[in-house]
């Protein structure tokens, strides 16, 4: 779909922080509040825009932690629909945060969340394997995060400004 | 020392006044939780791949001198970069020289240029080295102060009027810091002509033309007969976000580079190996991540301008650069009043216009490389300190229209 570029505009400063006031968009996009609020409207009719989400590192508050694993599915393919059929079934799962389908060594690359190992080792070996076409599954747990879509993990003191307080 | 140490210092080294940016700085570094605006660098570190490129070179081994004017290879790429961005072409072989910053360039320049009781015009308001850069260089520097009802642009007039028969050359620094206007082409021809007329050469300081948002940045080396009278001046520290890296560069005719690379290698040799690598991958492979930093600076800056004429502050819109230099004439206090009070009230530093040259009094210089976090906060301590003092803002729908300079 072609946007104009002051709708482009728009989505590049929402990008970086949907929370940001419709004023202060309308004012470093050089447009009128009434436009931002009827361009984010499309744009969130036209599924350009999909959800709000928050990125929150669960792993610094105690008690909340997830466990995350990585799965490698290899699949049989079914004749008239590909992969699609048995990727929607996978995807149906609440424990599924995403899915992918690949080119190389396998088909399917799964992302799942869980409160405990446990829970994730339940999920592959009852509901993933078990599914009709699903061939083979590797499993690998995620250890630690470093960067998430795009926005790096830091510690609280990371993002200090070592520039000089004034300078010509 | 038997009679004090005053009779070892030079006259001209005596003389030089200490820029007026020390005191503040003095100030605003004695206190805590300072938001600043007074800071002239980018807020972003610099791109990842360059800094790896220098790591790289560091690992390899690249701890030995380059030539004189930088390596050959960088050379090029600048060469390159000069013809293919901004329409001007220079020989890598003699017409370019890698300097420790723009501000050696600059330096250099003067050097090559200036004998004892030559005069410089120095359109102002003005970052703060130009003027003793000339002095230390033997040169008089010579304010030619433009107007805010121009948009701080210098007319030929203006120029005309300050022309002596010691007049040598001109610095123009284009889009300007401290107030952020940029000359476009049309306005830069006109000034050319009196430059010809008078037979003056220009030394251009481009650090900012990667920083150009709503016209393509014109250099004058590309106006119709300036080529052989400029010494153009530009560097890696703004638009690729490398300030700390002190890595800049000259071009010019090779008559002038000739001179200025001999005052070059007796004074610095050259610049830093490993770190001329990592200008090489930055003037490569970095388009995208510099037009992404030029974006995010606009926006910014049609915020900071919008919020600051609401709040009363009559502001233009400046078109590049990462500074805004609004009036706080409105206030009654002076510049330096303004900074002064504003930083031990509410405690964001911006700098007071008065350093940047006479004609800065009654302005501030504020810094947009900050988060849009730190910009909102700052606005809003400044629209209260701004209303401690009577000043009341403007009706919102009424200044909609940000005006393009």
């Amino acid at each position: 779909m072609q946007l104009t570029s002051e709708e482009v505009e728009i989505l590049k400063i929402i990008e970086e922080n949907h929370k940001i006031s419709v004023e202060t968009i309308a004012s470093m996009a050089l447009c009128s509040e009434e436009t931002v609020r009827t361009t984010i409207e499309k744009l969130e009719q036209e599924k350009i825009i999909i959800s709000y989400p928050t990125l929150i590192d669960w792993s610094k508050v105690e008690g909340q932690e997830n466990v995350i694993a990585m799965i490698d599915v290899k699949v049989t393919p079914k004749r008239g629909v590909g992969f699609d059929e048995v990727a929607g079934r996978i995807s149906r799962f609440p424990e599924v945060s995403s899915l992918y389908l690949m080119s190389g060594a396998y088909d399917l690359s799964i992302t799942v969340e869980g409160k405990t190992m446990n829970q994730i080792a339940a999920f592959v070996s009852e509901k993933l394997s078990t599914i009709e076409n699903v061939m083979s599954t590797t499993t690998h747990f995620m250890l630690k995060k470093y960067k998430h879509d795009g926005v790096n993990f830091r510690g609280a003191n990371d993002d200090k400004d070592r520039r000089m307080v004034v300078s010509p | 020392m038997k009679n004090g140490y005053s009779r070892y210092i030079s006259k001209t080294a005596k003389e030089l006044q200490p820029s007026g940016i020390r005191k503040f700085f003095d100030l605003a570094a004695s206190m805590d939780d300072v938001i600043s605006l007074g800071v002239g660098e980018p807020d972003f570190t610099t791109p990842w791949n360059i800094r790896e490129a220098a790591i790289l070179s560091l690992e390899q081994g690249y701890t030995s001198y380059t030539a004189n004017a930088g390596l050959l290879e960088l050379r090029q790429e600048i060469s390159f970069y000069l013809g293919s961005r901004f329409g001007v072409d220079y020989d890598p072989i003699n017409q370019i020289i890698v300097t420790i910053g723009a501000s050696q360039a600059i330096d250099l320049a003067f050097r090559a240029i200036l004998d004892q009781g030559d005069e410089v015009l120095i359109v102002e308001p003005a970052f703060v080295s130009y003027a003793p850069l000339v002095s230390i260089a033997g040169g008089n520097p010579i304010a030619v102060a433009t107007s805010p009802d121009n948009g701080f642009k210098v007319t030929s007039e203006q120029i005309e009027k300050a022309i002596t028969e010691k007049t040598k050359a001109i610095l123009l620094c284009s889009p300007n810091n401290p107030t952020g206007s940029t000359l476009t082409k049309a306005e830069l021809t006109e000034i050319a002509t009196v430059i010809k007329k008078h037979d003056l050469l220009v030394v251009s300081d481009e650090i900012y033309a990667e920083l150009s948002y709503d016209e393509a940045f014109a250099s004058v080396a590309s106006i119709e007969g300036m080529y052989e009278r400029t010494i153009l001046i530009n560097g890696f520290s703004k638009g690729f976000a490398m300030t700390g890296w002190r890595l800049g560069f000259l071009a010019a005719p090779k008559e002038f580079v000739e001179v200025m690379l001999k005052i070059h290698q007796y004074t610095t040799m050259c610049a830093p190996h490993m770190l001329q690598h990592g200008a090489i991958e930055a003037l490569r492979n970095t388009y995208h991540e510099v037009e992404s930093m030029r974006n995010s600076y606009r926006r910014r800056r049609n915020y900071v301008v919008q919020t600051l004429n609401q709040i009363g502050l009559d502001c233009h819109t400046p078109g590049g650069a990462f500074y805004v230099f609004p009036s706080i004439r409105a206030t009654g206090l002076s510049s330096e009043q303004f900074a002064e009070e504003l930083l031990i009230q509410e405690k964001v530093a911006v700098v007071p216009g008065h350093v940047f040259g006479e004609s800065g009094e009654g302005y501030i210089r504020c810094s947009y490389a900050a988060s849009m976090s730190q910009l909102q906060e700052a606005l809003k301590r400044i629209q209260r300190f701004v209303e401690s003092r009577g000043v009341v803002a403007v009706n919102h729908s009424e200044n909609f229209k940000v005006t393009q300079e």
